[in-house]
């Protein structure tokens, strides 16, 4: 870890303007993944704006009908939280499949959108990796590539999103609240992550100098007909081999919206809307849903260690969907 | 074949932070500090403070032997900065016990023989304080998701469910 | 009066209390003025040398002491001997820093010292170093041919011995399977990662506090290599947060800190990541092959097993896997061989049933596809092979239970509803699958030396330089004492992990219960007669007649057989001494009962899992392990080494993998969020029986030691549970998700 200084703004504007005047700031909330790439010597800071303690931490009414989540809500207070267990239990339950209670407890939804990947190769420094050190080489490719991407993925990194809480809300549509120097802006959720193409330095579409202030999530919970799939090496504490947020609205059996987005298999949650629509008006049957999850997955290409994903995505979509609609 | 290869690192030695004031509140005394902000919270209390009760069993927030009560939650000591905390109220393992008798849930931890090496247990024990404060667990399954946080490589896992249990008597 | 006999009885651990308030302080938790800290850099290369090793920029920042590195460390022992341990193998122990030649990824290649630990953490990554690669070879499977018969040197080890023809058999025989099964690497991962603190004391010598299976290995290994007198150096350990065999051998973190209390004559600690966890001993990768045959009642004709392993280039480890398949089952044709097969790796190391575990688990998984090729319960082509005697020495057991463990077990277990068909029985979407494996493990005692001592207050201080690595070895030590003596056991006390105690063995293989166990009881036995002499000299003394044999000592009396109220209190005769009783004294195998009969714990393993056949996933629901481990002597700490060694087998089954990008030579998912142990969620139901054993030959105290059977036949039962639930034949270790979708 190399050395940093450190200040404790007291309200944004102040800590926006301490992280666009230092060289090589960066934002801390949680800390749960910053500390540990720092250890790691991935990622360097040489300045860390302390914003914990900015009065970001409420959920609210966003006046459209839907929550606002402050940035620095932890995630343990989102998943528990009694609004978001009624109108957003998908999201509560994606949040608790992550992780640990002590680092729920930590973590903030702000940050947790900016968790960075757990590619071996992108944490250990001996190793080329174009997200660390880009213009070194993706070692994953030919390497060791379990749990690398399926879908979206580029010849510089095959890494993938870590989150769950983030593969919930790209199904719940929500939008990522940001400012800076510059002013506000709002980002759909579906543009606020990328796919890795020639830059796989870059996880998102945040500006180096922008704080996330809170996440919209828009009216439409999906409470009744929803399902959190988590896929891992172990019962729990474990990173996604693939994940599946499913999200129905249902009229009798028939499918009025659907959405489905994925974790573990690509740089970013993963969605695939025109095949979401492909299944609105149709029964919800297990055909059909095998039918989307083959549009979902058609693109998919796998590596010397990961195949297995494309095979068990598939499987774990139709999974995901017939639970939510309660199929099962 | 032979190839030459070069570490890429920044190899120029930036200066040092100079330390800084940190209050730490921990079992009920205070403690005033300098520490460099990179200094962990796991580290200042085993390593400037003496409370080596809190273990560090990885560093990297994934094995939860460092779990300490951070103003009665259970977080993480080896993930957060001793700076970050400043001012806020600590317990750690060493804090549980009422002067010889033993916190419930140290006792039923001795009884139901839940550790054997006993390196995990300050964190167990302090997560567990956090888990029933939580008030989550409802059923032995409950108890085991909400300890997943914390390994047991000796593997007492089921001796660490009886114990709390038998604190819980069952639900919380 | 409440009654002396704790032996055999669930008494808590006496460490319990220090354990669960903070108070034990392991290897690097002591605090001492002036202390620095190092900080180790390990090479990001498997193969070549260090050409570049520039220090200059990391000695800048204020605060680093200095920089050790192949460059600078000063000339050390010569020879090879110096730097060979207790637990060393045949060939040439890695000396650290020694020279710029890289033999495997993440050797350590300098230490950095600093006076706090951030400093030389960050100082640690402004050394600028430059290597000159070779290209490495670390797949096992590419490189059988260059395999090699395993040589002997390391204790306890003993080449596979064959017998009868079992290839002729075997192409005779009317029934017969063949197969390949591997696993890979683990490592032991303990929770306390590897720490040292040299402590630099007045007039040079060192107070070393080490994360070791044996103060005593590390105190001969300290004053070895760097040339010190016994006097010198003290070595401490009084707890240790795990170590399963990771400890046996003296690690470099070690090395680095002595090396550098003593070149700059101030105390340092030093202490490993997680992730340098990673850069030293494992077990070792393995392939084997397995050919067995038999009659169509299931009557074995022969068993041909054949292991590769991997080591180092610069050491041969070996285990004993393959003779395993001679012993468990009564078979005249037997053919075993164990080959080397040389890694651009660091050398493996013992990890808990070193080799047992391996070989029995693909021998339990041939014995369970012979069942299916013979349409005849597994359990059951286990009971009709029984080996009445050990066929590879041509001994008779001193004792074996095996037979109650099937049975005890079968019935605990249900195993009678078993359907013999695959994939028959189900829950929901999940299939389940009930699997077994027998187990056996040796039973071993080594020479031990304790010291009592007896003081007016009635106080029993036991001591020994054995190791309590979460074993229960000063629990049990406590009681043992305590009820030779007829002592309180609060008025006894058990002090061990120091190197100026008497000397233990390695804690290891199973034997520190009964090797520290017999050293102690002969020890308090000596006390006993002395107190015995002393009762005697009393006036009027009813034990004036009395013989050793005569009288018992319990409820702090020494208490004539005949006459349960002749008795003198032990308390009335050390405080009338008004001295010290203290007593030295040691224990050794018998040696002509050794060479006489065979010393084996046995068990049995029966499992059930759960598998999601579309997702793959597999949980173990249930275990039922019985053990034949002769008598228990702490039911309590006993039952938690099988609930352990069980979670260890559950994780050998489905979880850890310690794997190798051969591109780069290097354990990559090198920490404890992509290196999977169970957490507590994966662990359900586990119920242990222990069946009578009684066992007068083994050893004065009839016990076997647990550490180590319980883990054995779990992962073979697993193995064999997931066929049976999916009918598919997994021969690797880990199965995962991924093998259970793929397999046809």
């Amino acid at each position: 870890m190399n050395p940093f200084t450190y200040s404790r703004p007291t309200d944004v504007p102040a800590a926006v303007q301490d992280v666009a005047t230092h060289a090589e700031a960066k934002f801390i909330a949680g800390g749960t993944n910053l500390l540990d790439l720092m250890k790691e010597n991935v990622m360097k800071p040489h300045h860390l704006v302390d914003i914990s303690r900015l009065a970001l931490n409420k959920i609210e009414e966003n006046g459209k009908g839907g929550l606002r989540l402050g940035a620095l809500v932890t995630n343990a207070a989102t998943a528990y939280h009694p609004e978001v267990e009624k109108r957003y239990p998908l999201l509560s339950k994606a949040i608790l499949a992550g992780a640990s209670p002590q680092l729920r407890n930590m973590a903030t939804d702000g940050g947790n959108l900016l968790q960075r990947t757990r590619c071996y190769y992108f944490y250990d420094v001996a190793t080329p990796c174009n997200k660390r050190e880009p213009g070194s080489g993706c070692s994953a490719i030919k390497g060791y590539n379990r749990i690398h991407a399926i879908l979206g993925a580029s010849e510089q990194c095959i890494a993938t999103h870590p989150s769950d809480m983030c593969i919930a809300l790209a199904a719940l549509n929500a939008t990522v609240l940001v400012t800076s120097k510059r002013g506000d802006r709002s980002i759909p959720f579906a543009e606020f992550h990328r796919l890795p193409g020639d830059t796989p330095q870059l996880d998102n579409t945040l500006e180096p100098d922008e704080i996330i202030t809170a996440i919209d999530l828009p009216e439409k919970g999906f409470a009744e007909n929803h399902t959190y799939l988590k896929i891992r090496d172990r019962a729990s504490y474990a990173f996604a081999l693939v994940s599946v947020a499913a999200a129905l609205e249902l009229e009798g059996n028939t499918i009025r919206e659907a959405r489905i987005a994925l974790g573990g298999v690509a740089h970013k949650p993963w969605r695939n809307e025109a095949a979401e629509a492909s299944l609105a008006g149709k029964p919800a049957t297990k055909e059909n849903f095998q039918q989307v999850a083959g549009m979902i997955i058609s693109g998919a290409k796998g590596y010397e260690h990961n195949q297995f994903k494309i095979e068990l995505a598939k499987r774990a979509i139709v999974r995901a969907l017939s639970q939510a609609a309660k199929l099962i | 074949m032979s190839n030459t290869v070069q570490e890429k690192t920044t190899l120029a030695a930036q200066p040092l932070a100079e330390p800084l004031p940190v209050h730490l509140r921990i079992n009920g005394e205070d403690h005033r500090l300098q520490l460099r902000p990179w200094v962990s919270l796991l580290d200042a209390l085993r390593e400037y403070i003496g409370y080596t009760g809190t273990k560090k069993g990885c560093d990297h927030g994934q094995c939860g032997a460092c779990t300490v009560l951070v103003d009665g939650v259970r977080i993480n000591a080896c993930m957060t900065l001793a700076v970050m905390r400043d001012g806020q109220e600590i317990t750690t393992i060493e804090g549980l016990a009422n002067g010889d008798k033993l916190h419930p849930l140290q006792a039923a931890f001795v009884e139901h023989d839940a550790f054997q090496c006993g390196y995990c247990t300050p964190g167990q024990i302090c997560s567990a304080v956090g888990l029933i404060k939580e008030g989550r667990a409802k059923t032995r399954d409950d108890i085991r998701e909400l300890m997943s946080g914390n390994i047991c490589r000796c593997g007492a896992y089921t001796n660490i469910v009886d114990a709390i249990e038998s604190v819980t008597g069952g639900t919380i | 009066m409440s009654s002396t006999n704790y032996v055999g009885k669930p008494v808590s651990r006496v460490d319990g209390y220090a354990k669960v308030t903070g108070q034990a302080r392991y290897a690097v938790e002591h605090h001492v003025p002036n202390l620095l800290y190092g900080f180790i850099v390990n090479s990001a290369i498997a193969k070549g040398s260090v050409t570049t090793l520039d220090t200059s920029e990391a000695l800048k920042v204020p605060g680093v002491v200095q920089v050790f590195t192949h460059k600078n460390t000063p000339s050390l022992a010569w020879f090879d001997r110096s730097y060979k341990d207790q637990d060393s193998v045949p060939g040439s122990p890695f000396r650290p820093l020694h020279s710029e030649k890289i033999r495997f990824s993440m050797q350590p290649i300098a230490l950095v010292v600093a006076e706090t630990f951030e400093l030389a953490r960050y100082a640690s990554t402004l050394l600028k170093i430059e290597y000159k690669e070779e290209s490495s070879s670390t797949n096992l499977s590419e490189s059988l041919p260059q395999a090699h018969e395993a040589p002997k040197g390391k204790e306890g080890y003993m080449p596979p011995k064959s017998r009868g023809h079992a290839k002729k058999a075997f192409s005779a025989a009317p029934v017969k399977i063949q197969a390949e099964y591997i696993h890979g690497a683990e490592h032991h991962n303990p929770m306390e990662m590897h720490g040292s603190m040299a402590i630099y004391e007045k007039g040079g010598k060192l107070l070393v506090y080490d994360k070791t299976q044996g103060v005593a290995n590390t105190q001969e290994y300290v004053k070895k290599v760097f040339g010190l007198s016994k006097d010198d150096v003290r070595v401490l350990s009084p707890y240790v947060g795990g170590a399963f065999g990771s400890g046996l051998r003296p690690q470099y973190q070690l090395f680095m800190a002595v090396l550098a209390a003593l070149e700059l004559k101030q105390s340092v600690k030093v202490s490993l990541t997680r992730q340098q966890m990673f850069s030293f001993g494992h077990r070792p990768k393995s392939l084997q092959r397995l050919a067995l045959s038999a009659a169509s009642d299931g009557t074995l004709q022969s068993i041909e097993h054949t292991c590769y392993s991997e080591t180092s280039r610069f050491e041969d480890y070996t285990e004993v896997v393959v003779n395993w398949s001679g012993l468990l089952y009564q078979c005249a044709n037997v053919e075993l061989d164990y080959q080397l097969v040389k890694l651009d790796v660091y050398t493996p190391i013992d990890m808990r049933a070193p080799g047992a575990v391996t070989g029995i688990y693909a021998l339990e998984c041939a014995m369970d596809e012979l069942a299916v090729a013979l349409n005849i319960d597994p359990l059951d082509l286990r009971l009709r092979n029984y080996a009445p005697e050990d066929q590879n020495e041509k001994k008779p057991f001193s004792s074996k239970e095996l037979r109650a463990c099937y049975l005890q077990g079968a019935e605990k277990f249900g195993w009678n509803k078993r359907n013999k068909e695959p994939r028959s029985m189900r829950e929901g979407n999940q299939l389940v699958g009930w699997g077994m494996a027998s187990a056996s493990w040796d039973a071993q005692q080594q020479k031990c030396a304790a010291k009592a001592l007896l003081t007016p207050d009635g106080k029993l201080t036991v001591s020994s330089g054995t190791a309590d690595i979460g074993t229960g070895t000063y629990t049990i030590m406590t009681q043992i004492a305590a009820e030779t003596l007829g002592l309180p056991i609060e008025q006894v006390e058990f002090k061990l992990g120091d190197s100026s105690l008497p000397e233990a063995p390695l804690e290891g293989g199973s034997w520190t219960a009964v090797s520290v166990g017999s050293a102690v009881k002969a020890t308090c036995e000596e006390v006993g007669q002395k107190l015995l002499k002393l009762a005697k000299k009393k006036k009027d003394s009813p034990l004036a007649n009395a013989g050793a044999e005569d009288v018992v000592f319990e409820n702090g009396y020494i208490i004539l057989k005949k006459d349960p109220a002749a008795a003198v209190s032990i308390l009335d005769i050390i405080r009338d001494e008004r001295e010290d009783i203290e007593v030295e004294s040691a224990a050794m195998p018998g040696m002509i009962d050794k060479l006489k009969y065979s010393f084996h714990s046995h068990s049995a393993v029966f499992a059930e899992v759960k598998v999601d056949e579309d997702l793959g996933t597999i949980h173990v629901t249930r275990v039922v392990s019985a053990i034949a481990g002769g008598r228990v002597l702490n039911p309590k700490t006993a039952r938690s080494q099988i609930l352990g060694a069980v979670v260890w087998g559950i994780s050998m089954a489905l979880q850890e993998d310690s794997v190798i990008d051969h591109n780069f030579g290097r354990f990559m998912n090198h920490n404890y969020a992509e290196y999977h142990v169970p957490v507590n969620a994966d662990i359900q139901n586990i119920e242990v029986i222990f069946v009578e054993e009684e066992d007068d030959i083994i050893n004065p105290l009839g016990a076997k030691g647990l550490g180590e059977i319980g883990i054995v036949g779990v992962a073979g039962a697993i193995a064999n549970a997931v066929y049976h639930a999916t009918g598919k034949r997994i021969r690797k270790l880990p199965i995962q998700l991924d093998n259970v979708l793929s397999e046809p």
